[in-house]
């Protein structure tokens, strides 16, 4: 369920930053400069191509779906055009529209990430969700669940983290990251009968996010935890984790 | 008449010139009764926040799920996927469903495995999904709606008989889009994970078949 909530919130942003409700009140026109563009009957490759409008003709943009842009004819006729070929026409103005591109300098700054990492906390299994936001893009403020899966308990932990980006625009990008949460363990019920127990968490880590194409990163990553225990003496944990993440 | 000739010379000339260097096509000839810059038309940048993106996929489904030893029973849940390129995509779930009684507790009539508060299976993944097959789907002669057959797999949790699993799920689906923003999906997937019921661990194969809904924002 939290990890649902995460999904949410992140898309729930991410359409209040990059889309426009009242988009179809003020239809982008653009003109066709080659010698033609060609209309698909879906937002993909595989889709066949139906039509085919020619330069000069005046095309007006409806939606975007991942590369792809729907748009519609002054006949009416209306296909999906792939980026490619409509970052090739022009504006009333006469100039190139402005399309966004997944590339390697959307890498080096961009607002919104998130991704799944897996890995070893102690010898256990533990499976992440993140989902992060990049103030500037030397520093980005995590969130994250995690799910730890041992042979005598399961654990839950939530942490919030500040990471440094020293070097944003490299492909293999390091950083450092600090940060606290809470830890649950909940013992398996058929071994022992013992309550769930909640304790603080700090941890203090290093790891990369490596650009690999399109939207997608490689991150790796190691931690080191102290769980504040309510005996006195504090359990350190290693942890170490990777995994993929988007940006958008 | 006199420049349609001289026009004329010079395109059958202009081969034998231009490997010589001694001519290039004057952009003069070209442009002829053209106006390029139209001054009246007003000028409007086209900027991506103009566009609306519908990456998002948001839906709610319901079928049946096979819990092995634990029978087959109504499952359902909610996902949200986000589509990364019109091939991948990333695709987070839950589910629920209620397990009945396993053959053992039937026949023996009073011996219960579980407690019935822990009958309940719920699980949630994140998983990565590919296009495979991208098509149309016809149904008579006036409808095509574009289709997409995909193979999906990922990781997450199960809580099941007090306890939470770690949960591979592999499967495949298809789906066909009525219009832009509304589809229609069905899904076939495998969850794997270890039970430990009987005080042993086991690798059990959990199929489960749904059908499902979706809207695109």
């Amino acid at each position: 369920m939290l990890l649902l909530c995460c999904w949410l919130v992140a898309g729930g942003a991410r359409a209040e930053l990059f889309g426009n409700p009242f988009a179809a009140d003020e239809p982008v026109e653009l003109r066709v400069a080659d010698p033609y563009i060609e209309l698909h009957t879906g937002p993909g490759r595989g889709y066949p191509v139906f039509h085919v409008e020619e330069r000069d003709a005046t095309i007006e943009v409806l939606k975007r779906k991942t590369d792809w842009f729907k748009v519609r004819t002054r006949s009416g006729k209306e296909g999906w055009v792939a980026r490619k070929q409509l970052v090739r026409t022009l504006t009333p103005a006469g100039e190139r529209p402005e399309v966004r591109d997944a590339s390697k300098k959307e890498f080096s700054f961009h607002r919104w990430e998130g991704g799944l990492l897996g890995g070893d906390f102690d010898s256990s299994d533990v499976l992440t969700i993140y989902g992060g936001f990049f103030p500037t893009a030397n520093v980005s403020i995590e969130l994250s669940a995690s799910k730890i899966f041992a042979s005598s308990s399961d654990a839950d932990m939530a942490n919030i983290s500040l990471l440094m980006h020293p070097f944003p625009q490299w492909r293999v990008s390091p950083f450092v990251s600090l940060g606290t949460g809470v830890i649950r363990t909940n013992p398996k019920s058929t071994l022992v009968q013992e309550s769930d127990r909640t304790d603080q968490i700090a941890h203090a880590g290093v790891g990369v996010r490596v650009y690999l194409a399109r939207r997608f990163i490689f991150r790796a990553q190691y931690r080191n935890h102290v769980i504040f225990q309510s005996t006195n003496d504090n359990e350190e944990i290693n942890e170490w984790k990777a995994g993929f993440a988007v940006f958008f | 008449m006199e420049s349609r000739i001289r026009r004329f010379f010079l395109m059958a000339l202009a081969p034998w010139l231009g490997a010589a260097g001694l001519y290039a096509p004057a952009p003069a000839l070209c442009a002829e009764g053209e106006q390029v810059i139209k001054p009246e038309i007003e000028r409007r940048e086209v900027r991506e926040v103009d566009i609306d993106t519908e990456d998002f996929e948001v839906g709610a489904f319901a079928g049946a799920m096979n819990v092995e030893n634990f029978g087959t029973n109504f499952v359902y849940g909610a996902r949200l996927a986000y589509h990364v390129t019109e091939y991948i995509f990333v695709e987070g779930a839950y589910g629920h469903t209620s397990t009945s009684k396993t053959s053992f507790e039937k026949l023996s009539g009073s011996a219960q495995l579980l407690e019935d508060k822990d009958r309940d299976l719920d699980y949630y993944n994140v998983s990565f999904g590919l296009n495979i097959l991208p098509g149309e789907s016809f149904i008579g002669e006036k409808w095509a709606f574009t289709t997409d057959f995909f193979l999906i797999g990922g990781a997450g949790s199960t809580s099941f008989a007090g306890e939470d699993e770690f949960t591979w799920n592999v499967g495949a689906g298809y789906k066909v889009l009525l219009n832009d923003w509304l589809a229609v999906r069905i899904d076939g997937r495998d969850h794997v994970f270890d039970v430990n019921v009987l005080g042993k661990s086991e690798t059990q194969h959990n199929l489960e078949f749904t059908g499902g809904i979706s809207i695109f924002f």
